[in-house]
């Protein structure tokens, strides 16, 4: 078994695409769920809404790529307040049901046979047909060439989607740790701790987590264009319910209500997915796994077995995650 | 008594994979070059000898070949490009058509490398003039056969729902859990479905009184969140689906008995006696609950526990043995939607998963928390999942159903047989 190689992936995911996508994705859910205590299960449906949007209007309106960054967004408020007016006034399951079935509504309808014009149906809208990426890596300052040192060396195009990402990353980071200072955030907090108190104190609560659910919303969408941009692609079952819980896995493992939770979280989460996949996979091919106990293709399954199991374990024996305060958790159901 | 908690959790997974496991079939890996390939089936049994030959985009021929015992034919490519498929109609077997008589030539772009799968659908043509009236007759049927499954597994997720607080996204799973287990017991084993089905209910309700007893029962203990369980059973819903999918495989199976069936018709309605059977089943299994719910002992305990724990419990009810009670009976009811469901669909690994948001639409339609509510619901989400491919593409009847979901919870959010209390 080469450790060499798996060690240098392991140390290249933790500053890799997926480290960025997720970390955002999970920031997005910070704002929801770590700071406003709201529980939302479609943070994949911010993330299509927001990818699909730029695709859409790039590759297949012909549209400027800024015009396509702008129509994302909007889809993403859009879609907060599509979710947000019904159940914002409900208990916390109520949104958690509500917006898994949105996602998988959104997910549902871009992959029908239907829309195969619009959306380019269950195979998604390559990035080579009609390149909205193009847009993006036209801006690309880094000339042809190899970027970065020992095992994080990146070519030109990932090595800027990265810088793009993570200054993302840096600045939605810095954005929360603002909000969460100001008296805005401190409303936010306290709807999370005890919501009628909140409300008697004549705030307008509604009011409030629908801008939450908007913000959180909008960092889900940055994480949308990266994921979109990355790949050069977007697919539909890329953006299933899978997305949401392995972020929501991330965030609980980095934190919930802390800044740099789902960040680290992030950088974590892959690494260590990075480490058991390549293990496993090296381990097959070696022959010290025999191959009726695993094939190579069952590796990818194992995968979500075991952030399955990290999401059950961390959630009964440390729900603060690695950074968070337990005070600070809103788990009672409201 | 931690450590018997986690012994017993490592019993229950390792028994799902003893279970399982032998059902599993690996994997072939294939590799190779460009090919067209397909598979001929009429009502589910493989056809040989049909021939198809394939010609470049500029007439040049490619090859032919001839489906064999499986049905299956394959034709290698010189290379990557778009050609041109043809089925020789002469060759049909006598009996068997093509689902559309004119579609017997495809253009297909074949990348690199691509096993380009080729699909002529055999079967009774399609095209049958039927009128919208009988169209809606037949799909109110289908709708129907479809609600009754839902409503056997959305009663246990809304007991369970109203006894512990618990919305438990790992139930889809007991319905895959029932489908698999009643496969590995007919298929593996080689049993008569309906005797794999028996014992699958009763090795699924053990298991959910195992799960209740390993896991939700030690967190209701510690006092955890009502949110943190449910995230709780994210974690295990994802787990159990991808164990089903490393035991099982990724593709669709059917059960060895009732799989082929001539439908039988009744006035505009046609469906396979099976489908008759089914409804019949699960209409009977509905009434047992209803009686059980509303004329037993334990039946009023479980509706008072429901109503109020605290003051059932003080009235001296029993209320963890009623919580095990509600386990094992919706694990069972759940593993019979699912052989049920494995019957009307085949059996996949995320064949519960697929139906867990509708089930969710459905318990919701009707009111959280309500057996008799989630009956309501599951028929209307029945019904109208089938309804409303009059006007939308099937491919898009689950997205109706969700949004009435939505909807539901904007005019009448504590649903249809809820009590009017504040939800918010």
């Amino acid at each position: 078994m080469d450790w060499g190689q798996i060690i240098s992936n392991a140390l290249r995911s933790i500053v890799g695409l997926e480290a960025v996508i997720y970390g955002l994705a999970a920031i997005g859910l910070n704002m929801h769920f770590g700071y406003t205590g709201l529980l939302n299960f479609g943070q994949a449906a911010f993330l299509a809404v927001a990818a699909y949007g730029l695709a859409i209007s790039v590759s297949i309106a012909g549209l400027p790529f800024w015009v396509g960054i702008l129509a994302g967004l909007a889809g993403a408020v859009v879609l907060a307040l599509l979710l947000g007016a019904p159940t914002l006034r409900l208990r916390a399951d109520y949104l958690a049901i509500v917006t898994i079935a949105a996602a998988e509504i959104f997910r549902l309808v871009v992959r029908s046979a239907t829309l195969r014009d619009q959306t380019g149906g269950s195979s998604g809208l390559p990035g080579g047909f009609a390149p909205f990426a193009e847009g993006f890596y036209d801006l690309n300052p880094f000339g042809p060439g190899e970027y970065g040192f020992g095992p994080f060396r990146f070519s030109e195009r990932p090595f800027w989607a990265l810088v793009v990402g993570w200054t993302l990353v840096v600045l939605s980071c810095l954005v929360i740790f603002l909000l969460m200072r100001s008296p805005w955030g401190r409303v936010v907090k306290a709807i999370r701790e005890d919501e009628d108190a909140v409300r008697s104190l004549g705030k307008n609560v509604y009011a409030y987590k629908m801008q939450s659910l908007i913000i959180g919303g909008l960092i889900g969408a940055l994480a949308g264009f990266i994921f979109a941009l990355g790949r050069a692609s977007v697919q539909p079952d890329l953006y299933g319910t899978e997305l949401t819980f392995f972020a929501y896995t991330v965030l609980i493992l980095g934190g919930a209500a802390r800044v740099f939770g789902p960040v680290v979280g992030a950088m974590i989460f892959w690494c260590l997915l990075s480490l058991t996949d390549n293990i496993l996979f090296q381990a097959i091919d070696a022959g010290y796994i025999p191959t009726w106990l695993m094939d190579s293709n069952q590796v990818g399954q194992v995968r979500f077995m075991v952030v399955g199991l990290a999401l059950m374990l961390l959630m009964i024996f440390r729900p603060q995650g690695i950074f968070g305060d337990k005070r600070e958790i809103a788990l009672d159901a409201r | 008594m931690r450590v018997r908690a986690w012994l017993g959790l490592a019993a229950f997974i390792g028994a799902l994979a003893c279970v399982l496991g032998v059902g599993a079939v690996p994997a072939s890996a294939q590799t190779g070059g460009e090919r067209v390939t397909g598979v001929f089936r009429f009502e589910g049994q493989p056809v040989e000898g049909i021939k198809v030959t394939v010609t470049t985009e500029a007439g040049q021929p490619a090859g032919t070949a001839t489906s064999d015992a499986q049905g299956r034919w394959t034709v290698e490519l010189p290379g990557p490009g778009r050609y041109k498929v043809e089925l020789d109609k002469e060759s049909l077997p006598e009996g068997v058509t093509l689902r559309d008589p004119d579609r017997t030539s495809l253009i297909v772009p074949v990348a690199p490398q691509q096993r380009r799968a080729v699909l002529f659908p055999l079967g009774e043509s399609t095209r049958k003039t039927q009128s919208t009236g009988e169209r809606a007759i037949q799909l109110t049927v289908e709708g129907l056969r479809f609600g009754l499954i839902l409503a056997l597994a959305s009663i246990g997720l809304s007991l369970i729902f109203g006894t512990t607080g618990l919305t438990n996204f790992a139930h889809g799973e007991l319905i895959t859990l029932g489908g698999m287990i009643a496969f590995y017991f007919n298929v593996t084993v080689g049993m008569h479905l309906i005797i794999a089905a028996l014992i699958t209910i009763v090795v699924c309700g053990a298991l959910g009184w195992l799960q209740d007893k390993v896991l939700w029962a030690q967190l209701r203990r510690r006092g955890t969140g009502l949110i943190a369980m449910m995230i709780v059973s994210i974690g295990l819903s994802i787990f159990l689906r991808y164990v089903f999918l490393y035991l099982f495989g990724g593709e669709t199976r059917s059960y060895a008995d009732y799989s082929t069936q001539t439908s039988l018709s009744l006035g505009p309605v046609s469906l396979a006696p099976r489908d008759f059977w089914s409804m019949a089943i699960a209409t009977i299994m509905l009434l047992l609950v209803g009686y059980v719910l509303l004329r037993t002992r334990m039946g009023k305990a479980t509706r008072a526990v429901s109503d109020n724990p605290s003051l059932a419990a003080a009235s001296g009810i029993d209320v963890e043995r009623v919580i095990r009670l509600v386990w094992i009976s919706g694990a069972a009811l759940a593993a019979l939607a699912g052989v049920l469901l494995g019957i009307a669909q085949q059996i996949n690994f995320q064949m519960g998963f697929q139906v867990l948001l509708l089930i969710f639409a459905a318990v919701t339609l009707g009111g959280l928390g309500t057996a008799f509510g989630a009956l309501v619901g599951s028929l209307i989400v029945g019904l109208f999942i089938q309804l409303s491919t009059l006007v939308i593409a099937p491919e898009l009847k689950s997205v109706g159903a969700l949004a009435i979901l939505i909807v539901i919870l904007l005019v009448r959010p504590q649903g249809i047989l809820g009590r009017r209390e504040r939800v918010g």
